[in-house]
């Protein structure tokens, strides 16, 4: 275990359900600061309302989640706000504001929570939409642009408030391998570049050796393994694990 | 603290004017509450000669993406005035971001060309969007009516269930309002008419004035109004979904017939449900009119004397007629404008509007020609 003060994201005996049915059971993992930390699983594993959780939007049935030491399932009010704004979230479809431009996309956040002139907002949105590449197209709507600068538009817009954690909900779901590399690489320099936290939601595996430091495995609503990519690869645990890094079907499975 | 590592405080700007040389130093975190603190003060200052420009960031232990705007800004200050800025001892990796800004790119309009037409261009435009909108209501009016023959020669085509349902929640969810509308109107009509009235004797025939008018007149078109903003816009808004949401094109690639599979029906309801909420309505006026009169100390019997001298079958089968035209519209309405959403969320909210707009707008029409041939043919 690193030291504490390197811990940024602690999950903590987190059960989720809905009704009957429990989605997560007792999910304990911690994220470093400036690692990119990656949750894979199959379809209806879970992972979507993991992070879904991790950012506030379903209530938990148990558990703690710490960002930055406070705690996002108990925390209201102002605290809660505090605690969002330490952190951007891309949708999987972007969820950019379809009447506003990329540029008012990424100045929204600012209007809302700092006091900068006008000048200074559009300044930082064009810069941000820079480093996501997007400088050209910043009075663009985003139905003007393709799904893969949508997504990259939306990065720009969860760094907006220049968060210490970016959330990302499958960033390869519906793009083209070239694409999609590519937002690889923007999630790789901004973590290098600017220290970003990632925490990405995906069962892309291209992007799982590409870009991910460790990686969760949920199956079910549990964590089945944890660790490097490539040694879970080399070293699967159990079988799921096995047949998911390797592509296999598999027959035996209880769901 | 989340973001960036140092736990100092916000930044501030501290000015040097020396000999023909500004000094601006930053000391603590370069962060939005240090930037929109300073912007002003900073640009101004840059802005002010003589002088080159020198920006001091020993100091600065981070430096956010309103830092660098920031930064970046002061550059162009300094460039507006022709002089230079040195920009001195940024820690490496936020120079490195300083240093990757496209300077160029962030001057640019940036917004993609859409050139102006002019006039002459822009009405033909609109007259050609006119004319093909025309188009599409009357391929629609053929579609539905053809939609409807079609399902006359084979029943069994009704989604029978489905269309219960959709009847369900435009009909009989509607009485409640319906009747608590009818009512109030035929109370009111009846107790503004019965002031004048009396002045001249004559309050006993207030009920033949509410009778007849809810029965010819506001019982269709109140029932049309509230069915058009109850049941035309929930069409609009479900159909429009779909559309987005690429039901609508699924449907067709399974060679069904959109108008046939999502209007026809809705219109069936329409033409099934409006009418007997229309007959609602007139009943429920009658007895808001007929409750104030009694309210007023008429006897009950002399009221329905009055009714049955004043009311012929044929009023009520004039409002009744109209009826069945009105629900058609109406639905007929509501679905060709959820068919006609475009894209995107606010869409939906326009193809709404405009049916219920649309809706209303031809109950009123159709009710003019209805009176102008109820006249001609003495009805």
């Amino acid at each position: 275990m690193p030291p504490n003060d390197q811990i940024i994201i602690e999950v903590d005996g987190l059960t989720v359900g809905y009704g009957e049915r429990v989605v997560l059971r007792e999910v304990n993992f911690r994220v470093r600061r400036g690692e990119v930390f990656m949750i894979l699983g199959g379809s209806g594993s879970g992972k979507s309302t993991l992070l879904k959780n991790m950012i506030g939007l379903y209530p938990a049935v148990a558990g703690r989640i710490l960002i930055g030491g406070r705690d996002i399932v108990s925390a209201t009010g102002t605290a809660r706000q505090e605690i969002l704004r330490a952190f951007g979230v891309m949708y999987q479809g972007g969820a950019l504001f379809g009447s506003l431009s990329l540029e008012g996309n990424v100045s929204l956040p600012l209007e809302e929570w700092t006091r900068l002139p006008a000048g200074a907002r559009t300044l930082l949105a064009r810069l941000k939409l820079q480093q996501v590449g997007l400088g050209d197209f910043a009075g663009y709507l985003p139905s003007e642009i393709s799904g893969g600068m949508q997504k990259r538009a939306a990065v720009a817009r969860a760094m907006a408030l220049d968060p210490g954690i970016l959330f990302l909900d499958e960033p390869s779901a519906g793009l083209d391998p070239i694409t999609s590399a590519e937002l690889d690489d923007l999630i790789r320099s901004l973590s290098r570049n600017l220290g970003i936290t990632f925490v990405v939601a995906t069962h892309e595996m291209a992007s799982v050796y590409a870009i991910g430091d460790r990686v969760i495995m949920l199956e079910n609503g549990s964590i089945v393994a944890e660790g490097d990519p490539v040694q879970l690869r080399d070293h699967p645990p159990n079988d799921y694990v096995r047949a998911f890094f390797r592509r296999e079907p598999q027959k035996a499975r209880a769901a | 603290m989340i973001s960036g590592d140092a736990s100092s405080q916000s930044a501030t700007l501290r000015v040097e004017r020396g000999a023909g040389e500004i000094v601006l130093s930053f000391v603590g975190r370069l962060d939005d509450p240090a930037v929109a603190a300073c912007w002003t003060r900073a640009l101004a200052e840059v802005r002010r000669p003589p002088g080159p420009v020198t920006v001091d960031c020993s100091d600065v232990d981070y430096c956010g993406g309103a830092g660098l705007a920031l930064l970046i800004a002061l550059e162009a200050a300094a460039k507006e005035r022709g002089a230079a800025l040195t920009l001195k001892n940024l820690a490496p990796r936020f120079r490195a971001l300083y240093d990757a800004v496209d300077r160029a790119k962030l001057e640019k309009p940036l917004a993609p060309e859409h050139p102006d037409q002019g006039w002459i261009a822009r009405l033909g435009r609109a007259t050609s969007d006119q004319g093909l909108e025309w188009k599409s209501q009357t391929e629609f009016v053929g579609e539905v009516s053809a939609g409807v023959v079609a399902l006359a020669a084979r029943p069994r085509k009704l989604r029978l269930r489905e269309w219960w349902l959709i009847a369900d929640k435009s009909g009989t969810n509607a009485l409640p309002i319906v009747a608590l509308i009818s009512f109030l109107t035929g109370m009111i009509i009846a107790f503004q008419a019965s002031i004048p009235m009396k002045q001249f004797g004559v309050d006993i025939f207030v009920v033949n004035l509410v009778a007849l008018a809810m029965v010819r007149e506001l019982g269709p078109i109140m029932t049309a109004i509230i069915f058009a903003g109850r049941s035309g816009s929930a069409f609009a808004a479900e159909i429009g979904t779909m559309k987005v949401n690429e039901e609508v094109a699924a449907l067709t690639t399974m060679g069904l017939n959109p108008v046939r599979f999502l209007a026809v029906p809705r219109v069936l309801v329409g033409l099934a449900v409006t009418p007997v909420l229309t007959l609602y309505s007139m009943a429920m006026g009658v007895a808001g009119g007929v409750a104030v009169m009694l309210l007023r100390g008429f006897p009950l019997a002399a009221l329905f004397n009055q009714l049955e001298n004043s009311v012929r079958t044929q009023d009520v089968m004039a409002g009744f007629i109209k009826s069945f035209v009105f629900g058609a519209v109406v639905a007929g309405v509501g679905c060709l404008r959820g068919l006609q959403t475009g894209a995107g969320a606010s869409a939906v909210g326009d193809a709404t509007t405009k049916a219920v707009v649309t809706g209303i707008f031809c109950v009123v029409v159709i009710d003019a020609i209805f009176a102008v041939i109820y006249y001609r043919l003495n009805f």
